[in-house]
Order: C-alpha cells, then structure tokens, then sequence
C-alpha cells in the first residue's frame, strides 16, 4: 500500500465520520458565562469584553430564558436609547441543542439558523448545561484528527522489523514478566501483558494465542503452587521460547502429572476455573516443543517453544 | 447469531459494552472450568460460564474471545468489570441456567467449538 497516495482520504473520511460519531456534549463548553435579564446591557458589554466572548445564555435562577449576542448590543447602542435591561434586548424565542445530538445535527442547525453559538439543555431537567459554537466542535475534530493520527502512527511502528534491522549471526528479543505467588487477582496478568507484546511484535495471532494459552496455565501453576517466579520469553526470528520459572516445592512425578485429569491443587483453585489436571496437558497440546525441569524442595522450570512466522511475512 | 438475537434469546442484562449489538459470534462455548475454555474454545467464540472471577477475562482475552455471558444470574465482581473494560469485552449475564442458555442459543443455531 502506497502511504503518500491513500493518506488524504482516509483524514476527509474520518473527519467526516467523527460529525456522525461525535455527541454535542463532547464539543460544548461546559463553563458557561451567563447573565441574568436584570443585568443592563452596559453589564453585558464588560462582561463580553472581560470574558472575549461574543453572546451569552440569559439565565433567571437557573432557567435558561434567552439568549443575547453582540450584535443586539451593537443594536442598543446604535440606537441611542437610554441604558436598557438584557430582559428587553434579548432574544427569547431560543433555539437549543441536547448533550446527546449528534454533531451532524448541530452544524445543519448552525446552517439552518444562522446562530453563532446554540445553548445546550438537559433533556429531561431542561436545565443549561453548555454552550456550543463552530469554533467548539472545530476545536473538537482537530483535537480527535490529532489523537487519530498518533494512534495511526503507532499502528505504523511496526516492531517486527526488529529483526530485519539488527545484524547478527542469531538474535533474540527476552521480555521477563514477574509472576507473584499466590496472588489471584494479577494471575493472568504477564501473559496477558506477553501477548499484547508479541501481537506488537507481529508474531502471528494464532502462534501468538497458543503461546499465550500455555503461559497462562504457566502462570497459574506459578500462582496457585509457588511462592512467585518469573515468565522469561525469549523471542527468535523463528519461533518463541518461554520458561515459567519457579522456586517452588517442585513436581515429584512429572510423568503423572502430565496425564489428563491428574492434580494435587487444593479445592479452592476450582472455584477459578483451574485444578482439573487441565494445565500440563494444555500446555502441551498448544506447544511444539515442551520440556520440564524440576527438582522437588528447589523449584521448576518450565520450556516450551512454539514455532512462529511473524503476521508481516 | 448478532449480539442483539442473544441478549433476547437469553433475556440477558448487558453489564459492559452491551450496546455493541451488531457484534455477531458464530460458535459458543459454555464452561465454568477455564482450563476446558483455553482447551477447546475457538476464537471468536461466546463464553457462557457461571465463574465471575478476573482469571475468566485473562481466560477470553488468551482464546480470543469477546463476548462473555454469566449465566445463572452470576453478576461478575467489578474487578472482573474493570479488567474487561480495559480489554474492551462485552459482558452480559442471564437469569438462565449453563444447560437452558446454551440449549436455547443451540436450538436457534449457535454452534459448539468442536466443529460437528
């Protein structure tokens, strides 16, 4: 795919996808600057001055009861009267958007009206809660392009290459993740974190879920029988290699508890989906190559290797 | 079968993302025990299973599933809410039992993850 030729459309068309996705309460502004109908236009014209802003809702208590710009000051004050209330200037008959419109809907209003800027209510309470003007909902889709292209930045990087860019005879990448013993609410956690890191590497989605899927029943050996350990990947060109280490108790009879169905986990481990006899025999099934080392009162480790073509080639 | 024909088929409560209902899965698996999901369960497919606990996430999240239904009225534990939002999951949870919630799903064409 040629970058240069296809960027431009895919801005316009996410441009034009964010007025259909984006709500008006993600655009308007929420500290709003309001005056009441008692205020006099003299009022009105610091406080617009103060505030750099060109209208402001009218508020009596906290119901919103019009609307007053610039240009009725400019009105006012080309009219030569005498100093007059906002109550009387105002514009009454307002015209107001709802936090959950689309964007779509606001700028055919803005078209439709000719309005600078719409008061945004509460569906039910009808109270005020933002004001909305074009230069909110620009503000907004630049902000939302800008955060785009850095994500499509990041999708570009591709880490894969990795391998493609180092020389050496052989290479390989070792990402550790502590595992902590006994710990249940984080017992997923490194694998989970492994296979977000091999999906950036590019390793094939499915390499990358039978990896992942043998890390966890790892992981949870580690959890559910050790004190903690560590899950060290060792990532090659070719294939990735995994070494669930402990310094746990050790398994006496590796052989037994290699057969479907055999366990010594305590009960408890049941109630979270683990300790049938499932996890040696999972790993297994999932791996290319398995191999255990253990030696009881010092600790495991477990190897398995699964072979691997990256998901770029 | 779309996310949508399976909330009424079950009559479930969406609990995270459940307004995603054009999401479609083709293939079903109903365990409580995670080592049998990480066994046989296919990518993509729907989890059925009455464990509420954070290792049923890390558990979908291994075998690339989406979708998770707790059945018999399980409500996951907010932990367990947390870490399938952060995974961007859909969770939904029926009053139906494991055996009424997948044979409904099954009567109405869900098919299991072994392929028959």
């Amino acid at each position: 795919m040629n970058n240069n030729e296809t960027s431009p459309v895919p801005t316009i068309g996410r441009a034009q996808e964010l007025i259909y996705e984006l709500k008006v309460e993600q655009a308007m502004t929420r500290a709003v600057v309001a005056v009441s109908p008692e205020n006099t236009m003299d009022d009105l014209r610091n406080i617009m001055r103060e505030k750099q802003i060109s209208g402001t809702p009218v508020l009596e208590g906290d119901t919103l009861v019009g609307i007053v710009s610039i240009e009725d000051l400019i009105k006012s004050l080309a009219q030569g009267q005498p100093p007059a209330k906002v109550r009387e200037k105002m514009c009454t008959n307002v015209v107001t958007l709802f936090p959950d419109e689309p964007i779509v809907f606001a700028l055919n209003q803005f078209r439709r009206y000719r309005y600078g800027r719409f008061p945004v209510v509460d569906r039910k309470s009808k109270k005020l809660v933002g004001m909305l003007t074009k230069g909110d909902i620009v503000r907004c889709l630049l902000k939302r392009l800008e955060t785009n292209n850095i994500q499509a930045e990041l999708c570009q990087y591709r880490p894969g290459h990795l391998f493609e860019d180092v020389i050496a005879d052989r290479s390989a990448l070792t990402l550790r993740y502590q595992v902590e013993g006994g710990n249940f609410e984080h017992a997923g956690n490194g694998s989970s974190r492994l296979k977000n890191s091999l999906l950036r590497l590019g390793i094939h989605p499915e390499a990358t879920r039978r990896i992942t899927i043998a890390s966890y029943e790892a992981e949870m050996n580690v959890v559910v029988f050790t004190q903690g350990g560590e899950l060290i990947a060792t990532i090659e060109p070719d294939r990735v290699t995994v070494n669930a280490v402990d310094e746990g108790p050790g398994i006496p009879d590796v052989d037994l508890a290699m057969q479907p169905g055999y366990s010594t986990a305590p009960d408890w481990v049941r109630e979270l989906g683990f300790g049938a006899g499932m996890g040696l025999p999972n790993i297994k099934n999932n791996t290319d190559e398995l191999k255990i080392n253990s030696i009881v009162g010092e600790g495991t480790n477990l190897q398995f290797t699964v072979n691997t073509i990256r998901a770029d080639g | 079968m779309t996310l949508h024909e399976i909330i009424q088929i079950l009559q479930a409560e969406p609990i995270l993302n459940g307004e995603v209902r054009d999401v479609t899965v083709q293939i079903a698996c109903g365990s409580d025990l995670m080592s049998d999901v990480l066994s046989f369960a296919k990518p993509g497919a729907l989890l059925l299973t009455g464990l509420t606990t954070v290792q049923v996430i890390y558990t979908a999240e291994m075998a690339d599933i989406r979708i998770v239904c707790f059945v018999r009225g399980k409500k996951p534990q907010e932990k367990t809410v947390r870490l399938a939002a952060a995974k961007n999951m859909i969770l939904i949870s029926t009053f139906l039992p494991m055996f009424e919630s997948c044979g409904r799903l099954y009567q109405r064409g869900l098919k299991g993850c072994s392929g028959i």
